[in-house]
């Protein structure tokens, strides 16, 4: 009596077990409207940042934002909208992380999701684009 | 006797349950996160596979 309580006990708690396993290797939400607008956005900048990372004006960070890498590279009477187009590009991408972290129901996930994006941003750069190891060094790709 | 040392072995059990629980509420799906980075990041960088490339150049023919 006592042992099949007990495989009973062992059971239920193995199938909540897969259950929460399963859902935790599901998709992560990222289909809401403020994410495609993000989306949007981003691809429409990038016309204009891809031969910024091409010279290596621009690099890609270790904490999922772009930056002025090599102001030399840049005209000076394209400097200004060179560091507008940074900050919007960083602007967007921060918005990007919250909105995934929301849309998901976990905000504490931001920072998480970021770092997961940093990653990704830089193992998916093309060659010849700069990105920051993780000490901050300028690298070529 | 018997009876004491499974209810103490059926609470431990409870409690790591619950704790286990707990663990896999707060836990980050890194591989998700990176699967839902990769379809970002192929959508603003345009690196779709060629099955999405008909579909992206099609706005631009009626011009």
């Amino acid at each position: 009596m006592v042992y099949s309580n007990w495989i009973r006990v062992a059971l239920l708690t193995l199938c909540i077990g897969f259950v929460d396993v399963a859902a935790a290797q599901a998709n992560l939400e990222i289909d809401t409207p403020a994410i495609a607008a993000l989306e949007r956005s981003m691809q429409q900048r990038h016309t204009q940042l891809a031969p910024l990372y091409g010279s290596g004006a621009v690099g890609l960070t270790r904490d999922g934002n772009i930056a002025l890498r090599d102001a030399n590279a840049v005209p000076l009477a394209q400097r200004a909208q060179v560091n507008a187009l940074i900050a919007a590009e960083n602007r967007d991408r921060a918005a990007l992380y919250r909105e995934i972290a929301l849309a998901n129901k976990h905000p504490e996930w931001e920072s998480e999701i970021r770092a997961t994006f940093a990653q990704r941003w830089i193992e998916r750069a093309q060659p010849g684009w700069y990105y920051q190891n993780p000490s901050g060094a300028w690298v070529k790709k | 006797m018997h009876c004491r040392a499974f209810s103490i072995f059926a609470a431990s059990l409870g409690a790591l349950a619950l704790g286990a629980c707990v663990t896999i509420n707060i836990y980050f799906p890194a591989a998700a996160a990176e699967r839902a980075a990769d379809r970002i990041i192929d959508e603003v960088w345009q690196l779709t596979p060629d099955s999405a490339k008909p579909k992206a150049a099609a706005p631009a023919t009626p011009q």
